[in-house]
């Protein structure tokens, strides 16, 4: 039933996206874009939020991603999304593969906050290093190409290609979830020495995980790139892994589909906002975070799921995976 | 010889600066047990504040030997006026929450008030440089020191000291260490806990508004300035221990002096060097320097 009710979302989100570009003015497609790279780093802080760890610094893998397509671009002029997005999901699980020995260790806010220091030393490094890095003034991915055809950051067809990375990425953290690994990651939040108790080595799920995540990040950044077309040392900053965290509390971390609700959500108050208040937007996404965390905890799927059970009739509000 | 004193006089300088700002952090962290990120937020309203009262009341003609207390105020100010305010209104429906809860509650503050200073005091950067050039300079190793610096370094001594006292040698400060020790024992022999909250993260809030209003003087107060020096103030009380004071204060003097030399002997490492020595500490010893071993839940 649950896999069900989780497939059946699933593919009427993807139907849903699959059809927006066509139904509404060209700019929802590239707020949509955006929305989508996103939703894929996101994934990865909510892997760790499901086990009750909080990392602040998930930018490292995104700005790692992004800094890979800045440097095949500036060096070898290559800009082929096909084999960038696996060199950047490659890039980002190597950093993470290294990165994880050590974080594998930690947990609370020792996890946090040494998440947080790898990721400042990468931002202070692009900062300083500027003779390689370009420095504040960062790098220019400019335009994709898909096997040679050009795909601009705003077109249809980039949309697309980043829509079915995002249902690849999608599958592929949700088979994760229903794994053993999945759940003994999900157990972790309530009681860590069971999980000894039962076999599993506790360093070696948080490993694993973390190396996912990072692989995950590093797609969302190459995907970031070719989207906003610059890339910067701000990438790495805290404020960036912040939002990550926001948008996986914003959509909430439960279901596999909550942080695409909250990355959807993000973009679009993100954009009306600044419109509306150039000068509080930041204000506003801080207020509706307040009135999450303090009234509906479990984010807009909370939310999703509560109108469901009062207006849709019944359901099991099981719908973890 | 002459480079080391420099290296030596320019991270004591900034020790006291990172002090101030991780003082409260620490306090906060100690008490409420919550990670309050938008303690550099609050860093930056104190700043802020003294600047303007500091600017409004000089162009008011008042004598520049007074714009020092006109700092202070600000920092109270800040201090009396944001402390209670976030702690009754928001913290304190969140104690005990997971953790992702406390870190995002106060991020959305630091989000909501960062607009709030550029919506009061706009975008353009503030100076109030009185307080700096009043003071006049001293030379140390051929170079021209401002005196302003050795009265940050007092005020971070007397801070801390001050700090150290309330908790060691007051009423007050059993009651706190009490409450750090077990809440529950606290509320059932009579302590008023939300009372101690309160006043632990207003000391908090005022302890950073005090390092803003300080360093203001010798800075360009701008939006988005503080954003960086949170995570500094993050990586020392990682370093020295999260909840110590000594440990701020060690933390404190080892960043500024790694980063006093990083930037004298390899530019390019000036922050990459803070980082480093965090993540050294941590895997060396979790819980930071003067941190207690936290016991494993079952």
């Amino acid at each position: 039933m649950v896999h069900k009710h989780a497939l059946y979302m699933a593919l009427v989100s993807t139907v849903v996206l699959v059809v927006a570009p066509w139904s509404f003015p060209t700019w929802v497609t590239f707020i949509l874009t955006k929305a989508l790279f996103i939703y894929i780093g996101v994934q990865g802080v909510a892997l760790f939020l499901r086990a009750g760890m909080v990392t602040f610094g998930h930018a490292l893998f995104y700005a790692t991603g992004a800094y890979t397509v800045g440097f095949s671009v500036k060096w070898f002029g290559f800009r082929d999304v096909l084999l960038l997005v696996p060199l950047g999901a490659l890039v980002g699980l190597i950093m993470a593969a290294l990165v994880g020995l050590i974080m594998a260790r930690y947990r609370g806010v020792f996890f946090a906050m040494l998440n947080l220091a790898f990721s400042m030393i990468l931002f202070a490094a692009l900062l300083k290093f500027y003779r390689v890095t370009g420095g504040t003034d960062g790098l220019a991915a400019g335009t994709a190409t898909f096997l040679g055809i050009p795909l601009p950051g705003s077109s249809f067809k980039f949309y697309y290609f980043t829509l079915a990375i995002a249902v690849m990425v999608t599958y592929v953290v949700h088979r994760f979830l229903a794994s053993p690994l999945g759940y003994f990651l999900r157990a972790l939040g309530d009681n860590e020495i069971r999980i000894e108790y039962s076999g599993e080595s506790v360093r070696r799920v948080i490993y694993l995980t973390y190396i996912l995540t990072g692989g995950l990040g590093g797609v969302s950044g190459v995907l970031a790139a070719f989207t906003i077309g610059h890339i910067v040392p701000e990438d790495a900053f805290w404020i960036q892994s912040g939002e990550f965290v926001f948008v996986a509390i914003l959509g909430g971390f439960e279901g596999v589909l909550g942080p695409l609700l909250g990355a959807i959500a993000f973009e679009f108050i993100q954009n009306y906002a600044s419109k509306w208040f150039p000068l509080a937007w930041q204000m506003t996404l801080g207020g509706i975070m307040l009135l999450i965390i303090l009234f509906r905890p479990g984010g807009l799927w909370a939310i999703y799921e509560w109108m469901a059970g009062r207006f849709g009739g019944k359901l099991d509000g099981t719908t973890h995976v | 010889m002459d480079l080391l004193t420099i290296i030596v006089f320019d991270g004591l300088n900034y020790a006291a600066t990172l002090f101030l700002i991780s003082v409260g952090l620490t306090l906060v962290y100690g008490v409420l047990q919550i990670l309050n990120v938008s303690h550099g937020i609050i860093y930056a309203l104190g700043a802020y504040m003294a600047t303007w009262l500091a600017i409004k009341l000089l162009d008011a003609g008042l004598p520049p030997f007074l714009s020092y207390f006109i700092l202070l105020a600000g920092a109270i100010i800040i201090g009396l006026l944001v402390g209670p305010i976030l702690e009754r209104l928001f913290l304190r429906r969140i104690y005990g929450s997971d953790m992702h809860i406390m870190l995002l509650l106060t991020f959305s503050i630091l989000l909501i008030l960062d607009d709030t200073i550029k919506l009061i005091w706009g975008m353009e950067p503030m100076f109030v440089s009185e307080p700096y050039t009043l003071l006049g300079e001293f030379e140390v190793g051929g170079i021209l020191y401002p005196r302003y610096q050795l009265l940050l370094i007092g005020v971070a001594v007397v801070f801390g000291g001050a700090l150290v006292w309330l908790i060691r040698g007051t009423r007050f400060g059993k009651l706190v260490v009490s409450v750090i020790n077990d809440r529950e024992v606290s509320l059932a022999i009579g302590i008023n806990v939300n009372l101690i909250y309160t006043v632990a993260f207003t000391l908090g809030a005022f302890a950073a508004a005090l390092g803003g209003a300080a360093i203001a003087p010798t800075i360009a107060v701008a939006p988005g300035f503080a954003l960086e020096v949170i995570v500094f103030a993050f990586a020392v009380i990682a370093i020295g221990g999260m909840g110590s004071l000594e440990g701020a204060a060690l933390g404190s003097l080892i960043v500024a002096l790694a980063r006093a030399a990083a930037i004298h002997l390899f530019a390019e490492l000036e922050l990459v060097v803070i980082y480093l020595i965090m993540i050294i500490v941590l895997a060396v010893r979790p819980q930071g320097l003067f941190g207690e071993v936290e016991l494993r839940r079952i």
